[in-house]
């Protein structure tokens, strides 16, 4: 049976003895059953939220300050307070959709801990009124089915889920649902429209904020799997005890995954605050250093869509305040790693691609401005580009995000850094994605991009054909 | 008239039908609001003070302030997707300026909004040259060419010029997506217009994106064409020349036409309409937005059934049958000849040796004048109708109007399936149902259009529709109850559909009535004159009287008996039996060919005057194009007549259509509104009112069925023979042909194949036909459309039966 | 034909029956379908239609959204090749490159023989065991030019039948709900009231 079959992960994440929230289970081989969960403290933070009723396991919740896990980095309490008075039913709907390129976390969570999950679904869904619970995972990720399947059916069985769950009036389904591959679906709108058979078209907030106008058009709290997963914990041990990790305005812990150009990448599960991007990279219990000892040349930070840093960024702290003033941000919790060997023109490209790739094709900009961002780019990677197509690509980057974008301080270039943020001529971030994932690399490291183009012989204009 | 796409780029005839801000700022200006008004909202545009109206959107209070912003989604008439994002504004509602789609967002106290800023005007350029980067440009053959929005806008707000260079998306150049419509993807900007219309507005959603992203674009299922009785509006309201009518196309530029505001008159829903002409020859017509009638909307019938005003067999000159047969004739002649045999008849037989049928067809003027000459010669056998419709009592009801309708706490459906006959006025209450602002409660022998969207479909037993309503009087309570009623069944007694309405108002005597009559102007012909003084006198009448010899002369006012009666052998017999029949009339039909005499009539189009609606509506119809040969109005056929006749009275005075028309004001009990003055630059008409009068008593009732036997049902399709539709080739060939629809398993018990020839025995004749398996009908009932090609389901209908019903038997 | 069989159909009804409005179940049924035929014909779009009370044409709109579902017939084992940045770092083009030589087509094609499709895939959130693909979305990590070479050899003599399942097939086991401990799925105009574990407010909304 050939290697590649037998699914190793990375050892990475479970070693070292910083404090565990969300993977603590995940040195054990059967971590996913329900048996080594119940031997392991599972499903005694939904004892508890019975325990303590509804209103105060919210409270607890609120206290923690747990920040969403998903990118946007909103309260989960605070956003569960939206949910407008008297009108139900209310949904649950978990965001397990994750594609954003770097990013790999959530189908660890539902592979490895399916029932962690399932837990944080019941405390959310007790806590916030809701009355139904999908679990939207990615569509390519057969194994999470699998097993989130099995750990659902386990605990209809054993009482859990369903109806009056564990002798209270406490009653609840968690249906599976899976999408079909598309990355735009991952945005909670979207979500939502997929998951009411439609395609992944996002809509309009406002006015159709989730929390109010969700799905069949009722409040509905979208929550991604890493948040939710948090949520045992902090019944169980109480928001005092979550609060205790990390950092005041980002309490307990994130999982970051740290791909490309390393020693050692992997996902690590790491406590707020308490590591610098150095710490990330070269520290012995994370990545180790740059792979064949070459050096860093630049990284993004958090998911594809983020600005890219260079070695000038290396001591910031891995804090979303921090990482936002100097010109890009947390995201996902996807670093990127590239070494001097890197072509950077191509690897933007191949954001740039999938970003054009996946524009669902509702707003204009992202629908004509991505493909149009790919095409000049393909050409310019292909040695058929001219200077002017460099221009070119920011200018149509205008239309998608007209006015100033983000970007790192580099003392090389002499530049300062743009915080966040960007003006946007689209309904969601997909469109200014493609843009930002060729803005940074193109002005961080123009004389790439030049080196790869020849002079343009002259401007080419098109009358356009008018009335 | 509140909120109206009024689209200052898009050229006359859009503009016509998208809105007019003239008019809409006089509604605003005329309604004197007191202040302060909660529900005014104080915005601050372009620097700009202005007033908004509570739940306004942005772009719609703009615009009613005289700010046009871009936009190529947005229909005030559909709900915002904000798709397209040319209408990209700045708004601050205290968090900074921000770029936000002004079709999407609502106005709030104290926001500001800059429409001109340089990021606003960056925005819009931008889009302008994304939306123009796969279009192909190929205005100089595009049907929307000069009157393009995307054009327009690309001049208004564009940037000048295209930078541009990459590969164009390439698709199959235009595809037809049904018998009407064309598709062309590579013009296509994927604003949702036309998706958003098949979804929302007509609920047939057989147009959808697919695709993703960049290859996003409009499909149908393969096999599955866009056959919606509503495509023509897609053609409409497309912001660029993406979808294209088949009737239309390459006829014209748009610089090209004339147009006259107008009055559809396919149905009495009375949709208004621009009329478009070149070259003296009608060649579009446009859906306006009358905000109490239509919204913009038309159904494909009214929209191109103007090829039969053009067509090449049009009744052109009078004939009189001489012993070559009917032969042309000159009008003095055939005037002459006309009023002789009338004088001759009331010489030998008097006044009731007359029948005058018709005048549905006509304007309300045709038919006043016809009732006046009527009256004047003492002629009692007169209706607009000949058992096809329902006694003009129903008239005489509380009447509602369509918004009473369309708002109703309840809406009672009792008959006529109105998505088949009066498609726009389902349009309307389809609506008030899906936006949950009405109940919809439907008494039905067989499914209608709208059974899926009511919250009860009631099925009975045809010919048991009262005592269905009797049992379910609990639905009826309420206020606001508005009883839409029609003739669904007309294999059936119009008996019994008045009991049901007897019993709907005796459940509920506060419930008003929408008469959901059906031929355009049948109600205003009723109204001004046409309606029978009593049962012996009505159309059925009439022809029993023909029948049986005792009329001398039948005069026929663009009435089709043979086609347009329910029970064909007695149309027959009554124009064997009548001496003389006259029809003035537009184009030959079953009925002109045995006719003496045929007085050509001008069309829809071709003459001024007004219209009636189903629910009292008088609006203006125009002569945008002139008269076919020599052929002229049915009113001035009757003034010329009545000299003839040395009648001396008004109507022998008449001078022009307006005469007729003021002399209806005078005269009509509740037209008395109907003013020229009152009719001139109103687009929304004047409503007339009735005298409430109760309804007589009526028995309705039916046998038990036989158990072998099965129940017939014959309704009517939106398509069938008749004159409008069989002369209009783009839709005469969507009638659906004749055809017995039973329930598969009663197919299955004949032992049938679908398709096969089977033979139904009825008292009186038998039909062949070909069977239809149809899951929708129920055990025991058999459904067939009216006046289709292919059957003779007609023949098995008796007038005077309350019921049809028929024994199947395999060929 | 290509509609539901009588056991999937069963399965269909189950999976619709879990939602508030049946439309939701069409992504799960369009997987079924493709489970069932190896693609989504279009006989089971119009069967889907009928179950959902829905037109074909919005059946069709949404599976063409949709990047799994395939609408002609592909190889047994769809090869997804990611090439996304962080596999783009460590060698995915040229993996790309050995894979198209290996099996003789090119990215988007299916071998003659019908047992191969690759494809060229987006981040398949493994990032840090690039460069990665999926043989009918099952993760391959690290894969090597002799790993992927191994494994079509191995797939083509059957040695991982039991690991992958054919093209269509996604979780080889389904949720089951048992009907006991079913709480129901009501359409959201059907509920008035709050869920019965909520302290009652005056809720007026
Ligand atoms: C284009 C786009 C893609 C996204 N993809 C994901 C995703 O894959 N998973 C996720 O949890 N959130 C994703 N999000 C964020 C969600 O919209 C949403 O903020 C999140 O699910 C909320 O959960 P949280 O509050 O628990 O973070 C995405 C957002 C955008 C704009
Ligand atoms: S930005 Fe792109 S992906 Fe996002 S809604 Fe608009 S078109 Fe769709
Ligand atoms: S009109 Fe507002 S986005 Fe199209």
């Amino acid at each position: 049976m050939s290697k590649a079959i037998t699914r190793e992960y990375t050892p990475g994440f479970y070693e070292g003895d910083r404090p565990k929230i969300v993977t603590s289970r995940f040195e054990y081989e059967d971590s996913h059953t329900i048996e080594r969960f119940e031997a392991t403290g599972g499903y005694e933070g939904l004892k508890a939220a019975l325990a303590m009723g509804p209103e105060a396991m919210a409270g607890e919740v609120k206290a923690s300050t747990l920040l969403g896990r998903g990118g946007a980095g909103f309260p989960a309490g605070v956003k569960w307070g939206f949910t407008p008075q008297g009108v139900w039913p209310r949904y649950l709907v978990v965001n397990g959709d994750e594609s954003e390129p770097g990013t790999y976390k959530d189908r660890l969570l539902m592979e490895r801990d399916p029932h962690q999950l399932i837990e944080g679904c019941l405390i959310a869904s007790y806590a916030a009124g809701l009355s139904q619970c999908f679990l939207y995972v990615r569509g390519e990720m057969p194994l999470a089915h699998e097993r989130i399947a099995k750990a659902l059916d386990d605990a209809y069985a054993a009482g859990y889920v369903g109806k009056n769950i564990l002798g209270s009036d406490f009653s609840l389904d968690i249906v599976l649902h899976w999408g079909a591959g598309a990355y735009v679906v991952g945005e909670e709108t979207a979500l939502i429209e997929s998951l009411e058979g439609e395609r992944g078209m996002p809509r309009l907030k406002p006015p159709y904020f989730p929390a109010a106008v969700g799905l069949y058009g009722q409040p509905t709290i979208v929550n991604n799997v890493e948040t939710l997963a948090n949520l045992p914990f902090i019944a169980a041990n109480g928001s005092a005890a979550f609060t205790s990790i990390g950092t005041e305005t980002s309490p307990g812990t994130r999982m970051v995954a740290i791909s490309g150009h390393v020693k050692r990448p992997g996902v690590y599960e790491i406590v707020n605050g308490s590591t610098s991007f150095r710490d990330i990279i070269y520290g012995d219990e994370f990545c180790q250093g740059i792979r064949d000892g070459n050096e860093l040349k630049a990284f993004v930070p958090g998911g594809g869509s983020a600005p890219w840093f260079l070695p000038d960024q290396l001591d910031i702290q891995f804090e979303s305040k921090q990482a936002g003033a100097a010109g890009s941000m947390l995201g996902s919790g996807a670093v990127m790693v590239m070494d001097d060997t890197t072509d950077i023109p191509e690897m933007a490209l191949t954001l740039v691609r999938f970003y054009a790739h996946e524009s669902c094709g509702k707003c204009v900009p992202c629908r004509e401005g991505g493909t149009w961002l790919l095409r000049i780019l393909e050409r310019v990677c292909s040695g058929h580009g001219t200077d002017a197509d460099l221009d070119q690509l920011l200018e149509v980057g205008q239309s998608i995000c007209p006015g100033e974008m983000p970007h790192a301080s580099s003392e090389r270039l002499g530049l300062e850094a743009v915080p966040f943020p960007y003006k946007m001529t689209t309904i969601c971030f997909v469109g200014p994605s493609a843009y930002a994932s060729i803005h940074s690399p193109l002005t961080l490291f123009r004389d790439e991009f030049e080196a790869k183009v020849v002079p343009a012989p002259k401007r080419v204009s098109i009358p356009v054909a008018a009335g | 008239m509140s909120t109206e796409d009024t689209n200052a780029t898009e050229t006359e005839p859009v503009d016509a039908v998208d809105g007019d801000t003239d008019d809409a700022d006089e509604a605003v200006e005329a309604e004197p609001e007191p202040e302060p008004d909660p529900n005014i909202v104080p915005v601050t545009l372009n620097g700009r003070e202005i007033e908004a109206r509570k739940g306004e959107l942005v772009i719609a209070a703009a615009e009613r302030h005289d700010t046009y912003i871009p936009h190529f989604c947005y229909h005030p008439r559909m709900k915002s997707v904000g798709m397209c994002r040319q209408c990209l504004v700045e708004v601050d509602t205290g968090r900074g300026m921000q770029l936000q789609p002004s079709c999407m967002i609502t106005v709030s106290p104290e926001m500001k909004i800059d429409t001109e800023s340089e990021t606003a005007k960056r925005a819009q350029e931008g889009m302008i040259e994304l939306l123009l980067a796969n279009h192909p440009l190929d205005c100089p053959v595009c049907d929307k060419g000069g009157e393009c929005p995307l054009q327009d806008q690309a001049f208004s707000h564009g940037p000048g010029e295209s930078r541009y260079i990459e590969e164009k998306r390439h698709y199959e150049k235009p595809i037809p997506i049904s018998d009407l419509v064309l598709l062309d993807r590579e013009r296509c900007i994927l604003c949702d217009r036309c998706t958003r219309f098949a979804d929302e507005v007509a609920g047939d959603k057989l147009i959808h994106f697919t695709q993703r992203g960049n290859e996003t674009q409009v499909m149908t299922f393969p096999d599955e064409p866009f056959a919606s009785y509503f495509s023509g509006n897609t053609v409409q309201i497309c912001p660029v020349g993406a979808l294209t009518a088949e009737p239309y196309r390459f006829k014209a530029r748009p610089w090209d036409l004339a147009q006259e505001e107008s009055t559809c008159t396919s149905c009495s829903v009375g949709c208004r309409v621009v009329v478009q002409s070149s070259r003296d020859e009608i060649l579009r017509y446009q859906g306006v937005d009358s905000d109490p009638v239509n919204h913009g909307w038309m159904c494909d019938k009214g929209r191109f059934d103007f090829e039969a005003v053009n067509s090449q067999q049009r009744i052109a000159d009078p004939m009189v049958r001489t012993e070559q047969g009917l032969t042309d004739t000159t009008w003095s002649a055939a005037l002459g000849a006309a009023a002789g045999v009338i004088r001759e008849s009331l010489a030998a037989g008097g006044p009731d040796a007359i029948g005058v049928l018709g005048g549905a067809r006509g304007t309300n003027e045709d038919a006043f004048a016809w009732a006046q000459l009527a009256d004047a010669l003492g002629i009692t056998y007169r209706d607009a109708q000949f058992g096809d419709g329902l006694p003009a009592s129903v008239l005489g009801l509380d009447r509602a109007t369509i918004d009473e309708a369309a708002s109703a706490s309840t809406i009672v459906m009792l008959g006529a399936d109105i998505k088949e006959e009066l498609p726009v006025l389902y349009l309307r209450l389809r609506d008030a149902a899906v936006e949950k602002r009405s109940k919809l409660v439907e008494f039905s022998s067989v499914e209608t259009g709208l059974s899926r969207y009511a919250t009860q479909s009631i099925r009975h037993q045809p010919g048991l529709q009262s005592e269905a309503v009797n049992e379910a009087s609990d639905l009826l309570a309420g206020d606001d109850v508005v009883v839409v009623v029609g003739r669904g069944n007309l294999a059936e007694s119009a008996d019994e559909t008045m009991a049901a309405l007897a019993a709907v108002l005796a459940a509920n005597p506060s419930a008003k009535v929408l008469p959901a009559l059906r031929r355009g102007n049948v109600v205003g012909a009723l109204s001004v004159g046409m309606a029978p003084a009593d049962d012996e006198h009505d159309g059925l009448a009439t022809l029993r009287a023909a029948a049986d010899g005792k009329l001398d002369v039948l005069i026929l006012l663009g009435a089709d008996p043979i086609n347009d009666c329910p029970d064909t052998d007695l149309a027959r017999r009554a124009m064997a039996g009548a001496r003389r029949v006259i029809s003035i009339d537009t184009h030959p039909s079953e009925s002109t060919k045995l006719a003496d005499i045929v007085l050509a009539a001008a069309a829809y189009g071709e003459k001024a005057g007004t219209t009636t609606n189903l629910e009292g509506r008088v609006s203006t119809v125009s002569d945008k194009v002139t008269t076919t040969g020599t052929a002229r109005p049915d009113w001035m056929i009757a003034a010329e007549l009545a000299i003839m006749l040395d009648i001396d009275g008004d109507i022998a005075d008449v001078a022009s259509v307006d005469d007729v028309t003021a002399a209806i004001a005078a005269e009509v009990p509740g037209f008395d509104g109907v003013t020229l003055d009152a009719l001139a630059g109103e687009r929304n008409g004047v409503l007339t009112s009735a005298n409430p009068k109760p309804l007589p008593p009526v028995v309705g009732g039916a046998p038990q069925r036989n158990t072998y036997d099965h129940r017939l049902v014959v309704g009517r399709k939106l398509y069938d023979r008749a004159i409008g539709t069989a002369m209009s080739h783009s839709i005469a060939k969507l009638a659906p042909g004749a055809g017995a629809h039973l329930h598969p398993l009663d197919v299955d018990a004949l032992g049938v194949a679908d398709g096969a020839d089977v033979r139904l025995i009825g008292q009186k004749a038998t039909a062949i036909l070909p069977v239809v398996s149809n899951p929708s009908i129920a055990r025991g009932v058999v459904w067939a459309p009216f006046n289709q090609a292919g059957g003779t389901v007609e023949d098995l209908i008796d007038a005077a039966a309350s019921v049809t019903d028929v024994k199947i038997e395999v060929v | 034909m290509s509609r539901l069989t009588d056991a999937n159909l069963a399965i269909a009804r189950d999976i619709i029956a879990r939602y508030p409005r049946k439309k939701s179940a069409l992504i799960p049924l369009l997987h079924l379908t493709q489970e069932q035929n190896g693609y989504v014909t279009d006989d089971a779009m119009r069967h889907l239609a009928e179950l959902l009370d829905i037109t074909p044409a919005e059946v069709i709109g949404t599976a063409t959204f949709y990047e799994m579902f395939k609408f002609e017939e592909v190889g047994t084992y769809v090869i997804n090749i990611c090439q996304t940045m962080s596999c783009a770092l460590l060698g995915a083009g040229a993996l790309m490159h050995h894979a198209e030589e290996k099996l003789g087509i090119k990215a988007g094609s299916t071998t003659a023989d019908g047992m191969f499709t690759i494809e060229a895939a987006e981040c398949q959130a493994a990032c840090t065991e690039a460069p990665t693909m999926q043989v009918n979305y099952r993760h391959q990590y690290r894969v090597t030019t002799e790993d992927f070479d191994q494994m079509i050899d191995d797939l083509r003599s059957g040695a991982l039948s039991g690991d992958i399942p054919p093209h269509g097939t996604l979780g080889r086991n389904r949720q089951n709900i048992p009907a006991d401990k079913f709480v129901g799925a009501p359409d959201p105009d059907d509920v008035t009231e709050g869920p019965a574990w909520i302290p009652v407010k005056v809720d007026n909304s």
